[in-house]
């Protein structure tokens, strides 16, 4: 089974837009959506979703306010300010609270408890492409590297007891916790970049992402025409890297249209767009050998 | 005033609207701009300051001192991210796990573990057009954002109007920079995905207890879903910027749309305005 994920160091490139075309281009797949904290992927592919489950992710601690007297201890050893005192009632700020329970393990009255944080949910899903597993975080909470960890397992899970033998993922923007999880052990990473200095910007770190972690990567030009000498530059940024340049996909508001129709762009328009994309596709699979 | 510019999905123009923002008003003085985008900092490209000094951001990560080390097991007991596995005869550390909380050197009954400084990221301080201009950067290959964001912040004076631009998304990364602002103002698409986004957005800022705003970029195309929302939900819509490749070649040159197209400065500044009207005078700490 291969797994492909497709990241873009900057938000905005065009990730799902070419996921989405994928997923109506491949076979025998499972498709997972690892950008968990503004998850878009199943905009497009319209899923039912079969089965919803909690996800608990980490910890949080809870003052017990009958027992507390009030001593601060707590307050002066959390290193992420997550303990206020006001008014001699210590309050435990769950947006700050990073889980580590050092003052759980230090308070002198036993008042504080570790609460199991129910962090959001995720989803399986079928869609007229396939099974989708998905997630939404919860409002303002953290973890998100594990939720992701968490989706990717069950994506692996579904391929193997259905038989895929491909795992396609929708990746996060960035280059933190929530992409090292997406891309860690994955066969493939395709970056979709734009030809602004910030889409070259952040290309140069998210493919010395890739490299730091040992994963092969492949690059595509999303709106290549907007500023071709910046295009040009990432093709010989790319060369110097050692990095394939695989595609240069044009700007068309077909892109737009499609969004907004609900459509991935393949089967929206038959245009340029969407004649790239189907080549693209067919060059990742040579790469995947499958 | 604290303004952080947010916007859910990336690539709506969180940093195109906070450049520009903070070269309109910059005349007024004391004007800071913090790039909290530590993963992808990308508003000096823009407002190219010039950098004079810079910090080393790090965790302190536990040292056991083998010597003194009984091996009984304390510290990976009370480590909540298994950042230490202690053996028979020693202690294994994995620091690229460690959050810092500093639980396993107090608690360790030998005094046997110090604290040492893994360094994960790194803050640019900087001027520009009399702004001054603070960039966080996350190491590559390092997981944990918010540290570097904490330390960026470190360089808010409430005695200075400050910008802060903010990561995607809606986790850690982004409450953290969001945290304690005046006013947040998201920055959105009027496609199905801006509108997604936006929802989760507005749900994290109300969370916070922050007053929130809309930028509507690349308007005229896509749907009229995200102009619902913001009705329905009360949250105005301070600016729309058309999609025109002009303002599409600006940015992808590095030029700040009041530099490339001077007409828009006045808007930014009736933008300022409104936004000071709206922010809440007492921050959230």
């Amino acid at each position: 089974m291969k797994e492909v994920v497709v990241i873009s160091g900057k938000g905005g490139t065009g990730k799902t837009t070419v996921v989405a075309s994928f997923a109506a281009l491949a076979r025998d797949k499972v498709m997972v959506d690892c950008d968990v904290d503004a998850a878009d992927l199943h905009l497009l592919l319209e899923p039912h979703v079969k089965e919803t489950h909690e996800f608990y992710g980490g910890t949080c601690a809870l003052i017990d306010a009958d027992l507390c007297n009030g001593c601060g201890l707590c307050q002066d050893l959390c290193r992420f300010d997550a303990i206020t005192d006001t008014g001699g009632e210590m309050r435990v700020d769950p947006t700050s609270c990073e889980g580590c329970g050092f003052c759980y393990n230090v308070c002198p009255l036993g008042a504080i408890q570790m609460k199991e944080r129910m962090a959001g949910h995720w989803f399986l899903s079928g869609t007229r492409y396939g099974p989708l597993v998905h997630a939404r975080l919860g409002v303002a909470q953290e973890n998100s590297g594990k939720l992701v960890t968490q989706v990717r397992q069950e994506a692996k899970a579904v391929a193997e007891e259905s038989g895929a033998n491909l795992i396609l993922s929708d990746g996060p923007p960035g280059i933190g916790c929530p992409v090292i999880a997406s891309i860690s052990g994955i066969d493939l990473a395709l970056v979709v970049t734009e030809p602004t200095l910030s889409g070259i910007h952040d290309l140069d770190r998210i493919v010395s992402v890739c490299q730091h972690f040992g994963i092969p990567a492949l690059v595509c030009v999303n709106k290549y025409d907007i500023n071709l000498d910046n295009t040009d530059r990432i093709e010989e940024n790319c060369r110097e890297l050692g990095i394939d340049v695989i595609s240069r996909i044009p700007f068309d508001e077909v892109v737009i249209k499609s969004l907004a129709a609900g459509s991935p762009v393949v089967e929206y328009s038959d245009g340029s767009v969407s004649t790239e994309l189907v080549r693209v596709w067919k060059t990742l699979k040579e790469r995947l050998g499958t | 005033m604290i303004l952080s510019v947010a916007s859910g999905k990336g690539g709506t123009g969180k940093t195109l609207v906070a450049t520009s923002l903070a070269l309109s008003v910059k005349d007024r003085g004391n004007l800071s701009f913090l790039d909290c985008d530590v993963e992808e900092p990308n508003a000096h490209l823009f407002l190219k300051p010039d950098f004079r000094s810079q910090e080393t951001v790090s965790i302190s990560v536990p040292s056991v001192i083998e010597d003194i080390c009984t091996h009984c097991g304390k510290c990976a007991e009370v480590c909540a991210y298994n950042c230490l596995a202690v053996l028979k005869d020693r202690v294994m550390v994995f620091p690229e796990l460690c959050h810092g909380c500093g639980a396993c050197s107090y608690l360790c009954p030998e005094k046997a573990i110090t604290e040492a400084g893994r360094p994960v990221g790194q803050v640019d301080v900087g001027h520009v057009q009399g702004i001054d201009f603070v960039r966080g950067t996350l190491n590559v290959g390092e997981a944990m954002a918010p540290p570097v964001i904490k330390k960026v912040k470190e360089h808010i004076d409430p005695a200075r109007d400050t910008i802060i631009d903010v990561p995607p998304g809606t986790s850690c990364p982004v409450v953290e920079s969001v945290r304690g602002s005046h006013f947040c103002l998201l920055v959105t698409e009027p496609t199905p995905f801006g509108l997604n986004d936006l929802a989760l957005a507005v749900d994290m800022v109300r969370e916070l207890g922050i007053p929130c705003g809309v930028v509507l970029n690349r308007a005229g195309v896509g749907d009229t879903g995200t102009q619902d929302y913001c009705r329905s939900q009360g949250v105005p819509i301070l600016m729309e910027i058309p999609l025109d490749r002009e303002i599409a070649r600006l940015y992808s040159q590095g030029v700040t749309l009041v530099e490339g197209m001077p007409a828009w400065r006045q808007a930014f500044i009736d933008l300022y305005s409104e936004i000071q009207r709206l922010a809440t005078p007492e921050a959230v700490p």
